[in-house]
């Protein structure tokens, strides 16, 4: 467990700090991407996507940093991708929004609320068809819970059988509105209960506990053939859109993002690798050495050419 | 050769497509029930099974989706509907999703999915019944959109579609079904993009849309007992368009009518009639008219819902008026009537 929890810490460390770099360098208007900041759910990001095999699919939405950084550990091509380049696989036709690396099992996002949840089913089915014992996972927020597709996926992966994790990131929020005046039931929970899968919920910010809920949901999946469904509660720290607090705009205080951030995911493990016997030195030297990850891939990017305009007819057909 | 109906047709080409490869499958709502979407999925379901032959929820939405999920993992999916009204309910995956997939990827990622939807009409289908909308999903850069007006089309065309590596609309209009026609019994393509002449013609243009080709080959061979030569032209595939025999045929005759099976505004006739005026307004003895349905939604009733669909009358008044000959008398002549075949009730 002592090498999982530095793995784990190290993915964290990466994804918050490469967005640390983001919110740094905005301003210089130079990465023109709408930016939907994962600060605040990496232990969920990571956790699961840990758990997950390396042949594991996922697939996430416009808010997809995080889990684009725990599932496949690159930054060049992130980096290039939100400064539009030429080096980047994408060619910069996806943005922040739309990352995409499915040779490394990021098979895409949705900047539509919801609409992701369909298409992982469907690779879902696929990959039972194809008996590949691949499993996917499937990102999206509270606020996708309002959308019928959403029901619509749930009831269909539920009736199929399909080895999926079903993961709602819940912050409460879907751009600025509260569940309260969205939710005509109390507890997604609950109703998602009542369809044939497996329900799991927690309240933390360990990526460690995280991690291990998901293993456990993994066997189940597998044990029982039914998908299962994550509930995991987290706070956005920053806008919806944007590299910016936003606590002035009177929908939330100050006061329950200091309450949340005495829990951060990061610093809880940190402290947790100290606990375990890691000293502050060897922390601190692996911390460099992605700090120094970071700053290579962003001056790559920057320095790199933006595409060709021949570029932009390609890949509208096969 | 031997003469099969549409239906038949396309139900040989999926069975066909099956067979060869493997990751083909389709589904839908109503695929394996005992209708098998008016015919055109029996014997699917006992050949290859319920897990590539299958039923869904009512979710078309989701079900789209889902298309897109399989595809991009390695599958050829092949996703009904009995309406394109009912695919309405998946405007959002077809447009933000299963349209942009491979665009935003940079081609690492490909969308080969076909979905086949039926254009309904007649026995008071009414307004929800009786879309074709096809210049809505032509519109859409990603989207490859059939329209096959012929059996022997219907079989080449949806062989292509499910071998093609992008997300292909492969429109149906019901009343087509009945129609017979030679059909090799071997699989074979028709490549998607290709226009053809359907009847060959020398005094005016016809470009003719998915069921009103029928119309506008009745209309020829009655014009043709007068000395009058038309020329009809069907695209196919609307998306991919390839103009080059619209533009051909325009040049030798010196006039164009538009038959679409759809309304007119900001339609499919107006992109034929804006290309010709582009790229033959020299040849064009008169500006190009543009037949379609009445800008109304479709009513119920028979006498009305006759009113609300041109047909081969219309077509032949048009040619009249656009060549300057007399109105010629129609009241002998035998015209298509969906009663002969359908009576109903429903």
């Amino acid at each position: 467990m002592r090498e999982i929890n530095l793995a784990l810490y190290k993915k964290v460390y990466l994804i918050r700090k490469a967005e640390e770099k983001i919110r740094e360098h905005y301003y210089e208007d130079e990465m023109k991407t709408p930016m939907h900041m994962s600060m605040g759910e990496e232990a969920i990001a990571v956790g699961v996507c840990h758990a997950l095999k390396a042949e594991g699919q996922i697939f996430g939405t416009y808010r997809s940093h995080a889990i684009y950084l725990a599932k496949t550990g690159d930054t060049d091509n992130f980096f290039a991708e939100m400064y539009g380049k030429d080096t980047s696989l994408q060619k910069g036709k996806g943005g922040s929004m739309h990352l995409c690396a499915p040779e490394l099992g990021f098979m895409g996002t949705s900047a539509i609320v919801g609409s992701i949840i369909p298409v992982a089913v469907g690779a879902a089915f696929a990959n039972k068809r194809k008996g590949n014992h691949k499993l996917v996972a499937v990102f999206f927020g509270d606020g996708a819970t309002d959308e019928g597709v959403f029901w619509e996926s749930l009831n269909v992966a539920c009736l199929m059988k399909l080895p999926l994790l079903f993961v709602c990131e819940d912050n409460g929020l879907a751009v600025h509105t509260p569940k309260s005046r969205r939710h005509g039931h109390n507890s997604i929970t609950d109703v998602v209960s009542q369809f044939n899968c497996n329900v799991r919920k927690e309240v933390t910010t360990d990526v460690e506990l995280i991690y291990e809920l998901t293993c456990k949901a993994i066997k189940l999946t597998e044990e029982t053939r039914r998908p299962s469904f994550l509930h995991l509660k987290y706070y956005r720290y920053l806008e919806h859109v944007g590299v910016n607090e936003d606590f002035d705009a009177g929908y939330r205080s100050r006061d329950e993002f200091e309450e949340w951030y005495k829990i951060d995911p990061v610093n809880l493990q940190r402290k947790k690798l100290l606990e375990s016997g890691y000293n502050e030195a060897e922390i601190q030297k692996m911390e460099r050495h992605i700090d120094a990850q970071i700053e290579k891939s962003i001056k790559l990017a920057q320095k790199a050419p933006f595409p060709d305009r021949s570029e932009l007819y390609k890949e509208t057909y096969a | 050769m031997r003469k099969i109906s549409y239906c038949e047709a396309l139900n040989e080409a999926m069975s066909q497509e099956m067979e060869r490869d493997p990751t083909v499958f389709v589904y839908g709502i109503g695929v394996p029930d005992h209708k098998r979407i008016f015919g055109s999925t029996v014997g699917l379901v006992e050949k290859f099974g319920s897990e590539r032959c299958f039923d869904t929820p009512l979710s078309e939405d989701a079900m789209t989706g889902f298309g897109l999920g399989a595809a991009i993992n390695g599958m050829r999916p092949i996703h009904v509907h009995m309406r394109v009204d009912f695919l309405l309910l998946a405007m959002n995956q077809l447009s933000n999703m299963v349209s942009s997939y491979r665009y935003t990827s940079a081609g690492k990622l490909k969308v080969p999915m076909v979905i086949r939807a039926v254009i309904g009409r007649g026995w008071g289908q009414g307004s929800q019944h009786s879309k074709s909308m096809y210049s809505v999903f032509a519109h859409v850069p990603g989207l490859k959109v059939v329209l096959p007006a012929t059996p022997r089309d219907a079989k080449g065309l949806l062989i292509s579609a499910i071998r093609d590596d992008n997300p292909v609309i492969f429109m149906e209009h019901r009343l087509l079904y009945y129609v017979s026609g030679e059909v090799p019994e071997e699989p074979y393509t028709i490549p998607l993009g290709k226009t053809t002449v359907l009847h060959e013609g020398e005094d005016i243009t016809v470009v003719a849309t998915s069921w009103m080709n029928v119309e506008a080959l009745k209309a020829a061979e009655i014009l043709g007992r007068r000395g009058v030569s038309v020329e009809i032209v069907d695209p196919r595939t609307i998306a991919p368009f390839n103009d080059e025999l619209v533009i051909k045929s325009v040049e030798k005759t010196g006039y164009c009518i538009v038959a679409d099976n759809d309304w007119l505004n900001c339609g499919f006739s107006a992109e034929v009639a804006a290309r010709v005026s582009e790229l033959c307004f020299n040849n064009l003895k008169s500006p190009v008219y543009r037949i379609g349905f009445a800008f109304t939604p479709c009513p119920s009733t028979r006498p009305l819902e006759n009113c609300f669909y041109p047909n081969a009358i219309d077509i032949i008044r048009a040619i009249e008026k656009k060549l300057k000959l007399q109105p010629m008398d129609l009241s002998n002549e035998d015209f298509y009537s969906y009663e002969n075949k359908f009576r109903g009730p429903f």
